[in-house]
């Protein structure tokens, strides 16, 4: 079932104790950039939009309801990268399916084809939080649900990270990433969701 | 070899051992010997009205008397049981979690051994039953704690892990099986060291009790080994009862961890 004029997502009543959410809908290819001082609610949206907290509305993607599927597929399709990465194995390779297939998009964030090996208690923050983003995006979501993406890393990566995005916007997924670089908002994204404090939200073009 | 009974001016000389650490207590100023006395009264009091309400009940012989006995015994254990967590389920789960997989573990054990190995007659002959109950019990008891302090704690400890897993689409189970694992580790380790030091470091209790009551050592010894694989069977059993049940009451029904179902932290 497809609706929506073709909306990736389409996010309507969305009601979570602590935010205040206006209707809004992603078309393929969109991001949408998170600005708002911390405890706003940036991270309580995108934990609603990803289900990992109790909440209502009809949220859709490509049209499939998400209360009509299970919790486990909405989110390989709709991937939560949280601020604080986690991680439940000794070595890198352990958290990824098959790291030879993933080594060359790691490479490209800076990342050895030898970090499989590398034990998770001797990464660097920065180390972590590339590998993170390297685990969600080869589970190839629709939707991608980032915290700072950027930040914290050097300009090298930083630019890896960015045009990694850019590709798969280009590609027709979608993007809901929160930021304080109000250049990269506009870099990525044409509209901005701004959050006041006391959670209340609204939509308006970044520029 | 008959029981060496005793009468009470017996135990009256014992109880002059105690009057010797009250007295060291008093000459070296440790500010012991209230509490040592009243300690030892307590004991005394207790001890004696549970010996009248068991001589009481084996008396009895009744299903029902014995059923209510048990009954309590459990309902103890499982207060007994959460008020050894740090971080236990809000509300009626802290208690009843704990509670119900021990009153299933120990009734399954119980019945078990008295109606296929013991055997005596009647099968609920609480001369049998309640002793038996009791250290199954006991024993389940400290499982059941420990693996439910372990399940809470680690899963407040690791929640960036496995909540990092839920949202790459691992299901609940997964994402909370090294969770599972290592509080079920901790619940059977006790009883897996104690199977291995029984008989070189420590008689066990029950054992030099058969054997001081005139018992041949070997038969005690049997009695022994078939109450270690009972305490076995039934921390087992409970344990995993337990912790499989809260392990599903920290998730929810979609696939989220739900932490905000613990109490708060005590103290």
């Amino acid at each position: 079932m497809t609706s929506d004029g073709g909306a990736l997502l389409s996010v309507r009543g969305l009601t979570r104790a602590g935010i205040d959410i206006p209707d809004f809908e992603l078309a393929a290819g969109e991001a949408l950039a998170v600005l708002g001082p911390s405890g706003s609610g940036k991270s309580l949206l995108r934990r609603a939009l990803a289900d990992m907290d109790e909440n209502e509305g009809d949220n859709r993607l490509h049209g499939d309801a998400r209360d009509a599927m299970a919790a486990p597929d909405w989110r390989r399709r709709v991937s939560y990268v949280a601020a604080e990465s986690g991680w439940w194995d000794e070595n890198v390779a352990a958290h990824f399916t098959d790291w030879e297939a993933v080594a060359p998009l790691a490479k490209r964030l800076g990342l050895p084809a030898e970090a499989g090996n590398w034990l998770i208690s001797r990464l660097s923050t920065g180390e972590r939080q590339r590998l993170a983003l390297v685990r969600a995006l080869v589970q190839e979501p629709d939707l991608l649900l980032l915290d700072e993406p950027t930040s914290g890393l050097d300009p090298d990566s930083e630019k890896a990270t960015e045009e990694i995005l850019a590709e798969r916007l280009a590609g027709g997924n979608a993007i809901l990433f929160s930021t304080h670089d109000a250049d990269q908002a506009g870099r990525l994204a044409r509209r901005c969701l701004r959050f006041a404090k006391g959670g209340a939200a609204e939509i308006s073009p970044c520029r | 070899m008959p029981l060496i009974a005793l009468d009470y001016w017996d135990i009256a000389v014992a109880a002059l051992l105690l009057m010797v650490n009250a007295g060291l207590s008093i000459w070296l100023q440790l500010g012991l010997a209230r509490d040592t006395l009243i300690a030892a009264a307590r004991m005394v009091v207790q001890l004696s009205l549970m010996g009248l309400l068991l001589k009481l009940l084996f008396s009895l012989v009744s299903p029902l008397w014995t059923a209510l006995f048990a009954l309590a015994m459990v309902l103890f254990a499982g207060r007994e049981a959460m008020a050894r967590q740090e971080r236990r389920l809000a509300g009626w789960w802290g208690y009843g979690v704990g509670t119900t997989a021990m009153l299933a573990a120990a009734a399954v054990v119980t019945v078990f051994a008295l109606t296929t190995q013991v055997q005596p007659d009647p099968w609920y002959n609480p001369r049998y039953a309640i002793p038996m109950l009791g250290m199954i019990l006991g024993n389940t008891m400290t499982g059941v704690a420990l693996g439910l302090h372990t399940l809470t704690t680690t899963a407040v400890r690791e929640k960036a892990a496995i909540e990092a897993r839920l949202a790459l689409g691992h299901p609940r189970e997964a994402a909370l099986r090294h969770v599972v694992a290592a509080a079920l580790r901790t619940a059977l380790m006790p009883i897996v060291n104690a199977m291995a030091a029984t008989g070189l470091v420590a008689l066990p209790g029950m054992m030099t009790g058969q054997i001081l009551s005139g018992v041949d050592p070997v038969e005690a010894v049997k009695y022994q080994i078939l109450i270690m694989f009972l305490i076995a069977g039934g921390t087992g059993f409970g344990a995993l009862t337990a912790v499989l049940a809260a392990a599903a009451r920290i998730t929810d029904g979609r696939h989220r961890l739900r932490l905000d179902r613990l109490a708060a932290k005590r103290g």
